[in-house]
């Protein structure tokens, strides 16, 4: 049973990780992680849309006919993700206003309903939710680091904007790295974003590479094939 | 008959999902609708005063917002909102929503407060899609530079040197960035001259007893 759970983690953090392995979601991702901020801000609504999503999908598992899932599926999707959008309007209004189109647009995030399809529908609720959260967390992590490399690199700030997500206290929590920094363009806009992303791809991917060779060749789990 | 029976239950599961889904957004449209409201609205008063400060005036400067048909001066297609500001029922100054319609990338939307007087109370970019790191320093959080239109008016600086500095004028441009600052300049301009056109109508509006809006 742990053993199982531990897998289910594993996968969600770095054996199937959502934007490094299974390469879903790449539209929000590349546009929205400009700022750390940003990053954890997008990264957060669709991690909740993914417990949220897993949950109710693996609680309606077994009333669910085959022939009407996938209507049902994007039917939950769709109606979880707009009570998040409004909810973000009502309470983090400022944050809303700069991740804008991003949030309606994780319905269209493929790893939701890959998630919903692949896993959910197949295993328990407790598993289910941990699978969601697990797969969203390895999506805002890559989105966090990501969004850390670009603000660093491209504007020499780091938590710009902490305020619209933890209130005005938080605007001490920006650091800048260097007081006449003149930026780097390309970091910040659309190139940046893929160059980034392959960094952290073929990092993940050299790391994999040496622990294989390390542990003299045991074979692997092949990660699972990306559903969409 | 079975078939029938199946279509018929696959059918109404599809529907009880779409009465739920439709249910659950409902309700929570319902009881955010009032917050959302109230957050747009807060946005708006805070960058309308940015430019005016709430010491200057003392009426509701969202109650108190008309709407202009659209003008080329003020480059926009359509009606667009003004907000005008009274102190002890006189009127103070008055902010318009001119579109710089020639930016870089597409238009540019901004508030612009003019004093009664004619001169400038101040610039704001509310929306654009300047390439950042270059035309986007007309956003006050990036430069100071959209601060350099305080207290300008038509007559300073002169029309002629209502221009940014390359094209002989006094404003500067951005290194890299020429056309998002120009389109600025000449969008502030343009909203000046509609401001000298039609001061007496914009005030008139609320002030004098047409019984439109409030006379508190």
């Amino acid at each position: 049973m742990a053993a199982e759970q531990l897998k289910i983690v594993k996968n969600g953090l770095w054996g199937n990780n959502v934007a490094l392995v299974q390469l879903l979601g790449l539209c929000p991702l590349l546009a929205v992680s400009g700022t750390f901020i940003n990053g954890l801000g997008l990264g957060l609504a669709t991690m909740l849309t993914l417990v949220a999503s897993n949950a109710s999908v693996s609680i309606i598992r077994h009333w669910v006919r085959p022939e009407v899932r996938i209507p049902i599926f994007v039917l939950i999707i769709a109606s979880i993700v707009t009570t998040i959008e409004l909810a973000m309007n009502a309470w983090f209004h400022e944050l809303f206003l700069i991740l804008g189109i991003f949030i309606p647009l994780i319905v269209t995030n493929c790893s939701i309903i890959a998630r919903a399809e692949s896993f959910a529908s197949k295993n328990t609720v407790f598993d289910s939710a941990l699978d969601g959260f697990m797969m969203g967390m390895g999506f805002l992590l890559v989105l966090v680091t990501l969004g850390t490399l670009r603000e660093v690199i491209g504007a020499g700030t780091l938590f710009a904007n902490a305020h619209l997500m933890f209130g005005e206290g938080a605007r001490s929590m920006l650091l800048t790295l260097s007081d006449d920094y003149p930026g780097f363009l390309l970091a910040v806009l659309p190139p940046g974003a893929f160059i980034g992303l392959g960094l952290l791809i073929a990092i993940k991917n050299h790391i994999d590479k040496r622990s294989v060779s390390s542990q003299a060749v045991i074979a692997e789990t092949p990660a699972e094939t990306p559903a969409g | 008959m079975n078939i029938h029976k199946q279509v018929l239950t696959t059918a109404s599961l599809l529907m009880i999902f779409a009465i739920i889904g439709s249910g659950i957004v409902g309700l929570t449209y319902e009881s955010t609708y009032e917050k959302i409201k109230r957050n747009e609205q807060l946005v708006l008063l805070r960058k309308l005063n940015t430019i005016l400060s709430p010491s200057e005036y003392d009426n509701d400067l969202l109650a108190d917002q008309i709407e202009l048909d659209e003008d080329s001066l003020l480059g926009t297609h359509g009606p667009s909102k003004a907000y005008l500001a009274y102190r002890n029922n006189r009127p103070v100054a008055i902010v318009l929503s001119p579109v710089a319609p020639n930016g870089y990338s597409g238009p540019i939307n901004m508030l612009v407060g003019i004093y009664h007087d004619g001169t400038i109370a101040g610039v704001r970019v509310v929306k654009h899609r300047e390439t950042p790191g270059l035309g986007d320093a007309v956003e006050s959080q990036r430069s100071d530079w959209i601060l350099g239109f305080d207290n300008k008016s038509l007559e300073n600086p002169t029309p002629k040197k209502w221009k940014v500095k390359r094209d002989g004028g006094e404003f500067d441009q951005f290194t890299g960035a020429t056309i998002t600052p120009r389109a600025v300049v000449k969008a502030v301009h343009s909203a000046l001259l509609y401001f000298q056109e039609h001061r007496k109508e914009l005030f008139k509006e609320t002030q004098d007893g047409s019984g439109t809006v409030k006379n508190s």
